[in-house]
């Protein structure tokens, strides 16, 4: 069964004077999806947004909520709630009157609408602070607040700008798993704004990256860090090591590259590009491994399961930073080039095997690397 | 002797940097500063009680005067008539000032900064200026001087409300600047209405600058003497004008108990208006 899209975005740009905040984006959000828009600042993740919400109007294109067109529906008349950055609780109404505003204006009665705030206000585990004003609650808690303002609208569509971005690191952890909890709960669609990776990926069912104003890539968590489209996408999400090189081999079942900084680099799957093309090679620094020289196959220059030569490196460390749980590791290559390398500290004295200026050489298997066209 | 100036040392907690209050040149600026704003109103108010006509020796406890200042009739017509023009000015100027405010706030148009510039202009403008330029203007157009009342009150009220306005303006729009645009976004996005938007989140905001403009307009207006004094006519004295006809023939305490009075409704007014303020819960600081 073919499901319609909740939101359809055709072709949308955004121009203020000269400057394109959003350019020719479609997208195709499905109900229940818990959607994310990524991107850096100014990538025209935030102005995608509002025009979803009604507060900015397309330049040109179309965006259709639940198939109807939205070109001439104000904000008020939208089947979309949205929770603000900044939360925008109305500070001289309680907590209750907040969570009840759009009922009364919707001309719910009140009855029907105590009960209904009293839900709302459990749903986000406030139960009990109707009656306070905002300026008693922490950052926290006028988040929620906001959240049951909007869910208590039973909106079609959630939208979220930046929601996590004020709270502090352990309470936008948490926050992070409280909310993917809610939309399971309500099955509410939801769409967040956001900047922060690690938000995205742990959230998202599927994630846009945005950047200048362009949809850069759209896929699931696990596909955007693992099979990144360009090198904006590899270098955005998560962290990256990106080496210029030309491809040297591609067939269906093998690829390798040659790059001046890295060296051979030989992969276990085709890339299909142009042959001699000029490609990109991105590794993720968790997935090179780090060796005393002289120990183990790495002595022989290749790791297992590459030919000989191929997928080694040799370098000094010449930065490190103990995180607790990984190490980070910068090391120069014998190229010059700098390899970030990240190890976990899997029992209690790892982090005491390198230090600095230590000789090492590294590894990677074959299914590591990504090649880039982009 | 050195015993004792070793236990008062000992006893004195050392005075921190922002401590400006435990040091003593500091009270006694703050003391000066204060008997030289208030001596001169506790004088006043201290002499409206003097059993004198000539008031200028104490002579003795009388409330004699706030009677006579009650009973005379032309000084009660004055003060109402100050008292009527201030309500209406300041009723007209809380709604012209703060429509200006939010015009001047929200929307983007040619020539905004002029726009802002001659708002203010009756702000600095001479009031000695105003008054003739209001004189002129209202014998240029011929407004009618032989209404009865309260209509023979018209170009006073006109007239204040000129000047009243401005300031209102100017306290609304401070007060806007702090005004979170997304919490009149969020109301939409409720399903608020532009207006239901407006009364039910911009206004709230902007109140304590309503009111503070309101307090402003009032006193401005109940106690402007040199525009009044160009624009009112022999059948609409307001209480300054009054009082300064009184004073030119002598200084009785009779004018000091009428202007104890008037102190009294601003005082109490002002504290009423700050009350209900702080009761209706506007405490739209934090965010």
């Amino acid at each position: 069964m073919a499901e319609n899209p909740i939101i359809e975005i055709r072709n949308v740009c955004k121009r203020f004077g000269q400057v394109t905040a959003v350019d020719n984006v479609s997208l195709n959000i499905m109900p229940g999806e818990f959607f994310v828009l990524l991107g850096p600042s100014g990538c025209g993740k935030t102005t995608l947004l509002r025009m979803i919400a009604g507060f900015e109007l397309p330049t040109e294109g179309q965006i259709l909520i639940d198939g109807q067109d939205m070109a001439r529906v104000p904000p008020n008349k939208r089947p979309v709630n949205m929770v603000f950055q900044s939360y925008a609780v109305f500070p001289h109404m309680s907590v209750a009157d907040n969570v009840g505003y759009g009922l009364k204006i919707a001309g719910v009665g009140g009855a029907e609408r105590e009960s209904r705030v009293r839900e709302a206000l459990e749903l986000v585990k406030l139960d009990g602070f109707g009656a306070r004003k905002p300026n008693q609650l922490s950052g926290g808690q006028r988040q929620r607040v906001a959240l049951a303002r909007s869910l208590v609208m039973r909106p079609k569509v959630l939208l979220l700008d930046e929601p996590l971005s004020a709270l502090d690191a352990k309470l936008r952890a948490q926050m992070q798993f409280e909310l993917a909890d809610l939309q399971d709960q309500v099955g509410i669609t939801f769409i967040t704004v956001t900047h922060d990776q690690d938000e995205a990926l742990s959230m998202a069912g599927r994630i846009a990256v945005m950047n200048k104003g362009e949809v850069a890539q759209l896929a699931s968590p696990s596909d955007l860090y693992e099979f990144p489209a360009n090198r904006f996408v590899a270098d955005f999400v998560g962290s990256v090591n990106l080496f210029e090189g030309k491809l040297t081999l591609d067939e269906p079942d093998r690829a390798a590259v040659d790059c001046p900084g890295l060296g051979k680099v030989y992969l276990n799957h085709g890339v299909t590009g142009p042959h001699g093309a000029d490609v990109w090679v991105a590794i993720r620094p968790e997935k090179i491994q780090l060796h005393v020289p002289g120990e183990g196959k790495a002595i022989r220059g290749a790791a297992e399961d590459a030919p000989e030569g191929h997928n080694f490196a040799r370098g000094t460390i010449k930065g490190m930073s103990y995180l607790g749980d990984i190490t980070l590791f910068e090391i120069r290559l014998e190229s010059g080039a700098m390899l970030r390398v990240s190890r976990p500290n899997m029992s209690r004295r790892d982090q005491e095997d390198f230090t600095w200026d230590d000789k090492v050489s590294m590894h990677w298997r074959a299914d590591s690397p990504v090649v880039l066209l982009s | 002797m050195i015993a004792l100036f070793a236990r008062f040392g000992r006893g004195r907690t050392p005075v921190a940097p922002l401590e400006y209050t435990r040091r003593w040149w500091m009270r006694g600026w703050v003391g000066l500063v204060l008997l030289f704003l208030y001596l001169p109103l506790i004088t006043l108010i201290a002499f409206s009680f003097n059993d004198s006509r000539r008031n200028i020796v104490w002579r003795g406890f009388t409330l004699d005067y706030y009677d006579k200042a009650l009973n005379n009739t032309s000084l009660m017509e004055a003060l109402l008539n100050s008292l009527t023009i201030a309500a209406l000015a300041t009723a007209v100027s809380v709604v012209l000032g703060s429509l200006a405010a939010l015009w001047l706030w929200r929307f983007r148009f040619p020539f905004k900064a002029g726009a802002e510039g001659v708002m203010a202009l009756p702000i600095v403008v001479p009031e000695i200026c105003m008054g003739v330029a209001m004189l002129v203007f209202f014998a240029r157009i011929g407004f009618p001087t032989d209404l009865v009342w309260p209509f023979n009150l018209g170009a006073i009220t006109i007239a204040h409300i000129t000047f009243c306005f401005p300031f209102v303006t100017m306290v609304v729009r401070s007060r806007l600047t702090s005004f979170n645009r997304e919490e009149e976004e969020a109301a939409k996005d409720l399903g608020a209405s532009e207006w239901q938007a407006l009364r039910d989140v911009l206004i709230p905001h902007m109140m304590p600058g309503i009111v503070a403009g309101a307090l402003l307009a009032f006193t401005l207006s109940l106690d402007d003497f040199v525009i009044t004094f160009f624009t009112s006519g022999p059948n609409t004295i307001t209480f300054p004008v009054k009082i300064y006809s009184m004073v030119r023939f002598s200084v009785t305490p009779e004018v000091n108990a009428a202007s104890a009075m008037v102190i009294a409704i601003t005082v109490i007014l002002t504290t009423v208006a700050l009350k209900l303020q702080s009761r209706s819960g506007i405490s739209a600081q934090g965010h």
